[in-house]
């Protein structure tokens, strides 16, 4: 276990290092001038744009603007916006708020996917099951931002049952509608994922074995069938967390949130290089633990899978 | 076990969950607002709190660089200069200076500032504040976004050259090619006056201070830049009290702000939005208190007047233009003055606007410079703006027209896509020239292609002016040497006009200033095509505000309900 551990961990220093040059290449890489458009109409100050050059590293070679600003990343510096914002400030501040949503989107899908997957997988061909077919069918085909202005509009500007947005208070209560919306097409995916291995596992020997040994049907169900249904689940839960907390910029657009995504749609749109470069790099991090967590989390559900 | 356990959790999460709901449904409405009496609150002091749309400044909240709207708004409610723009007029008036004397060709000027102004932290305001934050904001080591205001292009603050540093020949920044560290135009005469002088006669010199460029800075400012911009300090009717970038920046009324009128709010929240659609939501659902822009989503099919019935209004803008610009010297293809006006005359403005803005949220433009300007006339473009369909064919068959496809350069967002779209219909169908447009993805690339005078086509030129006078909409654009002069036009008599009028007052400058844009149309280099609209809401906690010359809030006209 252990050394699975550290070797993972290790196969991450490559992908950390990979990932974040192509992100620091794609952003500051881009053809044409970084200050163009921050002035308006007019060209930036040769002064300014001597600064900025000079602060950036923007005359050193591509590799080696890369090494220095690696370097000041290994010693946890992220660099300053052009507003002299500290990027990692700005992601600490941000992250709690993405953690949030994505919990609350997450209990969205087990709550509801789970409960609508086991419901249709125990009486398969039933209207429960058919209902949960077509809702999920008409869920995934609709794209989020449409999910999510019909809801704002009608939930929240319309009858005021919920806020409009979330803004500065990121109260649970308030992060329900985007949390809903943000679940909305992982809550299908899982649904039917929940389905259809609920439906395959109580064919399985070991549940037959279970109901001729005599054992109640909700033991048979609850236990031994659920927690070999549920492992691809968990799995897929799993790397929508990972997905979520790399902030989900429509959602936290339509519902001004202000989490990560926001963070980075804001700084793509200013051409702030530095947040983008440092988002990105955190977002790459977090995403590899998480799913290291997962895999983790799956030996342990299912003892056949052994990380020896 | 394990199973039902976190089924357990689950359920408990979702009474939390409603819990929550409960705790929050309440909204601290204070319901009647039977207090207002009509009263201006001067005697009650400032009440209430409101919240206003806005962007996360882009760069530190220091005047002399903030150069956007979301810092820009900012500033200019903390801050109070020595002259100001009257919100319904435009016409610049004193706001903290006493007197501002002009010798006879107004290369000099003696500024007098008034009593008993304190910044936010207590400190006096004093004639040192002003020459120290201009010589702050000119010297090239300090990097200032708006250091051509005190050059040539704004101000012209004789010594500015020996603050500002040189540029080498790829026009790139020279570090310490600066000689001086103040400008030798600045010069404090005792506590209360300064005179100014100036590098060429500039009788615009009053309109010009009011930018937010010329505001006055604190001592602290010279010592600690790093705690200003954490906590920056003006001297305006608003003071500072927090940031929570990307999320909000709060203000407080000054208590003891000396200026006229008096705030009569007590709380600003600039409340920030990645996405305007989201704070078009906010104010239908009565949650954000005033947005200065209706975005497209409320726009189309005019629902923000359903949305927002009662609480919503329309008004011109006197500060953006957008033009089409065709290039000059990077290609001779469109030299023919003839060939610019047939394409001119064959777009059909108004159902351009129509088609991309819904009718009548934009003016078809009829000159260089929108209605509200000093020195604005109407018709200055006359014929050529008007669409014509004869008229352009007759025009372009004399001319060696357009070959091949003609592109119509600009980014593809913020809903430029849509009216390059829709002119390029009206063009295609007028000359039966094959029409397209040539899209970058956002401002900056397509800024950059400008900038590096590669675009061999007509291309967007929009404008938002510093100042409300002719002269902004003119000089920096038109003229040879001009900083914003994106098309390369040069016309010695168009330049030699302007520099007349700046060193006259008053009618016989805007004589000038009329004659020079007279010679625009004569040369239909830039093609105007529309004035903005401004479209705003307001909830129902406030009364209606007012806005600025410049289309935003003005945050001293705001009343709570």
């Amino acid at each position: 276990m252990g050394r699975y551990v550290t070797r993972r961990l290790l196969q991450m220093i490559p992908v950390v290092i990979g990932t974040t040059f192509i992100i620091y290449a794609l952003v500051w890489a881009l053809p044409g001038d970084p200050f163009a458009g921050r002035c308006g109409a007019r060209p930036c100050p040769p002064a300014y744009v001597q600064a900025m050059t000079d602060k950036y590293n923007l005359d050193d070679p591509l590799p080696i603007a890369y090494v220095k600003y690696l370097g000041s990343l290994l010693q946890g510096d992220f660099g300053e916006t052009f507003q002299g914002l500290s990027v990692g400030e700005e992601l600490l501040r941000a992250y709690p708020t993405t953690v949030k949503l994505a919990l609350v989107a997450i209990a969205f899908e087990i709550l509801i996917g789970i409960g609508a997957g086991i419901l249709a997988g125990l009486r398969r061909g039933s209207f429960i099951d058919n209902l949960v077919l077509v809702s999920t069918l008409v869920v995934v085909s609709i794209p989020v931002f449409v999910i999510g202005s019909v809801l704002q509009l009608f939930l929240g500007m319309r009858w005021g049952i919920f806020p409009a947005t979330v803004g500065g208070d990121a109260s649970l209560y308030n992060l329900i509608l985007p949390g809903f919306v943000l679940a909305s097409l992982s809550l299908a995916y899982v649904a039917r994922l929940t389905r259809t291995s609920l439906a395959e596992n109580r064919r399985a020997d070991y549940v037959r074995t279970a109901i001729a040994k005599g054992l109640p049907q909700r033991r048979v169900i609850g236990i031994h069938t659920m927690r070999n249904s549920l492992i691809p689940v968990i799995t897929f839960i799993g790397a929508d967390f990972g997905a979520l907390l790399g902030g989900a910029i429509v959602t936290e657009g339509i519902f001004n949130v202000p989490g990560v995504g926001n963070l980075i749609f804001r700084s793509i749109t200013t051409r702030d290089g530095v947040m983008v470069t440092g988002a990105v790099t955190v977002l790459v991090l977090v995403f590899l633990l998480v799913n290291l967590l997962v895999d983790l989390i799956y030996g342990w559900l299912d003892p056949r899978i052994s990380h020896g | 076990m394990r199973g039902s356990a976190r089924r357990g959790a689950m359920a408990a999460a979702a009474l939390g969950l409603t819990l929550v709901l409960a705790a929050c449904g309440g909204d601290d409405d204070n319901g009647d607002g039977g207090s207002g009496s009509e009263g201006t609150g001067s005697s009650d002091g400032p009440t209430g709190s409101v919240s206003i749309n806005s962007t996360q400044p882009e760069n530190p909240l220091i005047p002399t660089t903030t150069n956007e709207v979301g810092g820009g708004n900012i500033v200019d409610a903390m801050w109070t200069g020595l002259v100001s723009y009257d919100p319904d007029t435009a016409e610049p008036g004193l706001a903290m200076a006493e007197s501002i004397e002009p010798n006879e060709d107004f290369t000099e000027f003696t500024i007098t500032i008034k009593d008993g102004w304190t910044f936010h932290d207590g400190t006096p305001v004093t004639a040192q504040s002003y020459v120290d934050a201009w010589n702050f904001g000119a010297v090239g080591a300090n990097a200032q976004l708006n250091q051509y205001f005190f050059g040539p292009d704004g101000a012209n603050i004789a010594g500015f050259d020996t603050v500002a540093g040189q540029t080498d020949d790829t026009g790139a920044f020279v570090p310490g090619s600066a000689t001086a560290e103040t400008m030798s135009g600045l010069v404090v005469v005792d506590d209360k006056t300064f005179t100014v002088t100036l590098g060429s006669p500039n009788s615009l010199f009053e309109t010009i201070i009011g930018y937010s460029a010329f505001y006055p800075m604190p001592e602290s400012f010279f010592t600690d830049q790093a705690a200003f911009i954490e906590h920056p300090i003006g001297n305006g009717p608003f003071e500072f009290v927090e940031e929570v970038p990307n999320t909000s920046i709060n203000l407080k009324a000054f208590a003891d702000y000396q200026g006229d009128p008096k705030p009569q709010v007590e709380n600003i929240e600039y409340r920030i939005y990645a996405d305007l659609d989201a704070a078009y939501a906010d104010v239908v659902a009565n949650q954000l208190d005033i947005l200065d822009k209706i975005p497209p989503v409320g726009l189309a099919g005019d629902v923000w007047k359903t949305d927002l019935e009662g609480r919503s209004a329309s008004a011109p803008l006197t500060t953006r233009f957008t033009s089409m610009t065709f290039p000059l010297t990077n290609t001779e293809v469109w030299a023919d003055p003839n060939l610019r006006k047939a394409i001119s005359l064959a777009i059909d403005r108004e159902a351009v606007i129509a088609a991309a803005y819904g009718p009548g949220n934009y003016v078809p433009a009829t000159g260089w410079v929108p209605p509200g300007n000093d020195g604005y006339v109407e018709g200055t473009c006359g014929e050529w703006c008007e669409f014509d369909a004869t008229k352009a064919q007759e025009l372009y068959a004399q001319t060696a027209g357009v070959e091949g496809t003609l592109m119509i350069a600009s980014n593809s967002d913020g809903g430029h896509r849509e009216w390059v779209e829709a002119a390029c219909t009206s063009i295609r169908e007028t000359l039966g020239v094959d029409c397209q447009g040539d899209y970058d993805p956002d401002f900056g690339s397509f800024r950059g292609r400008v900038n590096a005078n590669e675009i061999m086509s007509p291309f967007r030129t929009g404008w938002v002016a510093d100042y409300p006078s002719i002269q902004n909409f003119l000089a920096p654009l038109y003229t040879a040497n001009g900083s914003a002069n994106d098309g390369g036009y040069n016309n010695p008599e168009f330049d030699a006009l302007i520099q007349q009028a700046a060193g006259l007052e008053g009618d016989e400058a805007l004589d000038l200033y009329n004659q020079a844009e007279e010679l625009l149309a004569e040369d239909m280099a830039i093609v105007p095509l529309w004035y903005d609209n401004g479209q705003r809401g307001w909830s129902d906690n406030v009364n209606e505000p007012g806005f600025t010359w410049k289309g935003y809030v003005d945050p001293l006209s705001i009343t709570v309900k």
